[in-house]
């Protein structure tokens, strides 16, 4: 086995072998998830807290269920409203929930980097569930074991991840690894919405989706998010699907059998079309939420694992 | 009293020399200068042989900020005075961004009061430029003069209205006074806690673009030509400004720059994983930038090398970055810092001193900041060479947030003496 992590924080520490054995061990979860067949408690006794700073209904479901197949005891805590409204610091917080003596910290937070900085005041293992604008390593590990399911390889394929790309941290993770497994990224978006520097990160950068879109095997659409929006970022949600939206005209620019992705929650009408996002034959929208579930049950059990056979061998 | 300094490296920011002297100090002043490095008088009541070290200038240190009035648990006088003595920094210039603003003869002169009863070393207040720092309505400029500030700021806080920015620098121009400015778009870099690149991108941390900075100082400019101020920018930190800064000195305007310490020896690399203490205002630039920034200091476009001395307590620092105060101590690590530029070989020992404690004397109109007979004694004896490693944990400021903790450093002060006087070291 080789995965030697404390904490899974970000993609960007992670080596391809490592994604590999992630990848490898959600795929078999993801058969158990479909059979009825016995599970294997992994996580059983251990206590697993799910602390989202920031709302969150898939993605903290996706975890709870994650965690209950493999026998943890989960308890959800929405931190909005708590003990951060009474003034209390991040790490206040987390010294209280560590004295708990928690086995798996369940983390989203609004600003980049804050799990990284909870995870240096906490003994137990803590998975970032996506901080800021930095990083979702599960949503990216997710999309990899999606398309390495439907593509047969995670290694020189052509995939454009389009839209809101200097709001996302699906993004940023997903750049991180798909970099690491050796494949060709492409970012399309309007240039208000591509981060400065991105050409920088081994990317290729367009503002066409024409000219971005040919010949991807895989087409990863980006949730326009409006929250995080406190300025003049487009023009109109119409001009932006105008544009950038996804619908099956643009499609015909990509390779006939290419996939189409999405992180979710979906606006339909403003990033991809209702219909080719229900379209069974070219969207694995659900299967990815399905993987979801198998994926973070891997990296649970491997992080579990770690910290209970040699919790002074593993990297921090 | 009398102090001779035998043997001693003199590092003359004016002459722009470093060689080996002895140099008088008596009442106070620098009394002589010998060329014989031996040189004995009579009746020393005190003599400091210093084979190897340098002597310079004291630092004279424009923006210090003590948490005074308002938030003495993060730094006070005597804190603050004791870390600048321990640092070679003879004067200290105070930032008026305390709590209350410094912007009242009634606060100025507690100021005052608590300086002096404090501080080891010299202190000389700035005043806000406008009323709590607002941007509204412009403070008792000729009262604060009376009271002694030496120079108006905002600070951070940039005067947005362009008519009242005016009407306090023409104002200000009348009364002769200086006033420091801190070039900044505020609207382009609301929010932004790095500079925006492929770095502050991957982090996923707000950035503001370094064009930011030259916005406003392009601003400022233009103002200072239509009232004709005395003019000084506070931090310019970016190749980009450099332009209109040398155009400004060309055409003749009195205009003059600074730049923190952090920006030429640090980069926004090194904010690395988070790192708070690396927060700073502007943030840190490229490395291209420090290395501009670094010739900027040599060929004299930018004048003054400050501390931007910002303490901050651990519960505003052990945040999330974005959310994280910014600013950092520097006081005791400025001469180290600087230090590394002269080690690198970018910058001689005189010019250093000429950024540090000459070229501040001279905007302020100082007496100090010279090794000069009948210039006043404030001096810094310190072993150029002498390595450390920095621990926060022994800074004497009240605050340790400074971002060079656990780093090795050359450079070591051994004594501070203010009008002759010693406040540090032997």
């Amino acid at each position: 086995m080789t995965f030697r992590h404390k904490h899974l924080l970000g993609i960007s520490e992670l080596h391809p072998r490592e994604i590999q054995t992630i990848l490898d061990l959600a795929d078999r979860y993801a058969e158990q998830n479909r059979n009825d067949g016995p599970r294997e408690m992994v996580l059983a006794g251990l206590t697993q807290i799910n602390m989202f700073f920031e709302n969150s209904t898939r993605t903290q479901a996706s975890f709870e269920i994650a965690g209950k197949r493999l026998g943890a005891n989960v308890m959800n805590m929405a931190m909005q409203a708590s003990s951060i409204k009474k003034g209390e610091t991040l790490i206040d917080t987390a010294l209280t929930l560590n004295a708990m003596h928690p086995d798996i910290l369940v983390v989203r937070h609004p600003h980049s980097g804050a799990v990284n900085l909870l995870a240096e005041k906490v003994n137990c293992a803590v998975l970032n569930a996506g901080d800021g604008r930095h990083e979702h390593p599960t949503q990216a590990l997710l999309d990899a074991l999606t398309i390495r399911r439907e593509k047969g390889r995670l290694h020189r394929l052509t995939i454009a991840i389009c839209g809101d790309i200097a709001h996302s941290r699906v993004a940023r993770s997903n750049i991180h690894l798909l970099g690491k497994m050796e494949n060709r990224v492409r970012l399309i978006g309007p240039p208000t919405l591509i981060p400065a520097g991105a050409a920088d990160w081994g990317v290729e950068v367009y503002d066409n989706m024409a000219e971005g879109l040919k010949d991807a095997d895989v087409v990863m659409m980006l949730r326009l998010q409006k929250e995080r929006m406190d300025g003049a970022f487009i023009p109109s949600e119409r001009e932006y699907y105008h544009r950038f939206g996804l619908d099956a005209a643009k499609l015909t620019y990509a390779k006939d059998d290419a996939i189409v992705m999405h992180p979710g929650p979906m606006n339909r009408g403003v990033e991809i079309d209702g219909t080719l996002a229900d379209d069974i034959n070219r969207s694995v929208i659900q299967e990815q939420v399905e993987m979801g579930v198998a994926v973070r049950m891997a990296a649970m059990e491997l992080l579990a694992r770690n910290h209970q056979t040699d919790p002074k061998g593993v990297m921090v | 009293m009398t102090t001779l300094f035998t043997n001693t490296r003199l590092i003359d920011p004016e002459a722009g020399t470093d060689t080996i002297g002895a140099l008088l100090v008596e009442d106070g002043k620098i009394a002589k200068i010998y060329d014989d490095p031996d040189a004995y008088g009579n009746h020393m009541e005190f003599i400091c042989n210093s084979y190897g070290k340098c002597l310079a200038p004291g630092i004279v240190d424009i923006g210090v900020k003590v948490s005074e009035p308002g938030e003495r648990h993060k730094e006070s006088f005597r804190s603050a005075g004791r870390a600048a003595a321990a640092g070679g920094v003879t004067t200290m210039v105070t930032r008026p961004d305390t709590l209350p603003a410094i912007d009242t003869p009634e606060v100025l002169e507690y100021v005052t009061r608590r300086a002096n009863q404090d501080a080891p070393v010299r202190v000389l207040p700035m005043s806000a430029l406008t009323r709590g720092r607002q941007g509204r309505e412009m403070v008792e400029i000729g009262f604060m003069l009376d009271a002694g500030a030496v120079a108006f700021t905002d600070c951070d806080n940039v005067v947005v209205n362009n008519k009242v920015l005016s009407r306090c620098m023409t104002y200000a121009r009348s009364l002769g006074a200086l006033v420091i400015g801190h070039p900044q778009d505020p609207d382009l870099s609301k929010g932004g806690a790095t500079t925006s690149g492929k770095f502050a991108s991957l982090l996923g941390l707000p950035s503001v673009s370094p064009m930011a900075e030259r916005m406003g100082l392009d601003r400022d400019i233009a103002l200072v030509e239509m009232t004709g101020v005395r003019y000084h920018a506070d931090q310019i930190t970016s190749a980009r400004s450099l332009p209109p800064l040398q155009r400004a000195k060309a055409n003749g305007l009195d205009v003059t720059a600074g730049i923190s310490i952090h920006h030429l020896t640090l980069n926004e690399l090194d904010v690395g994983d988070y790192r708070t203490f690396f927060k700073v205002k502007p943030p840190l630039r490229s490395e291209d930038d420090r290395l501009a920034m670094v010739r900027a200091v040599a060929d004299g476009t930018i004048d003054i090398i400050s501390s931007m001395h910002t303490p901050q307590d651990e519960e505003s620092k052990r945040l999330p970055f974005e959310e994280a105060a910014s600013g950092a101590v520097a006081l005791e690590t400025l001469l180290p810092a600087a230090l590394r530029l002269h080690h690198s070989g970018d910058l001689s020992l005189a010019q250093l001193f000429r950024a540090m404690s000459l070229n501040p004397s001279r905007r302020l109109g100082l007496e100090t900041g010279r090794l000069a007979v009948g210039a006043p004694a404030d001096l810094v004896l310190f072993d150029p060479d002498a390595p450390f490693v920095m621990d926060r944990f022994k800074l004497r400021s009240k605050s340790k947030n400074t971002p060079f903790d656990g780093h090795r450093m050359q450079g070591r002060v051994l004594g501070t003496w203010v009008g002759g006087k010693s406040v540090f070291g032997n």
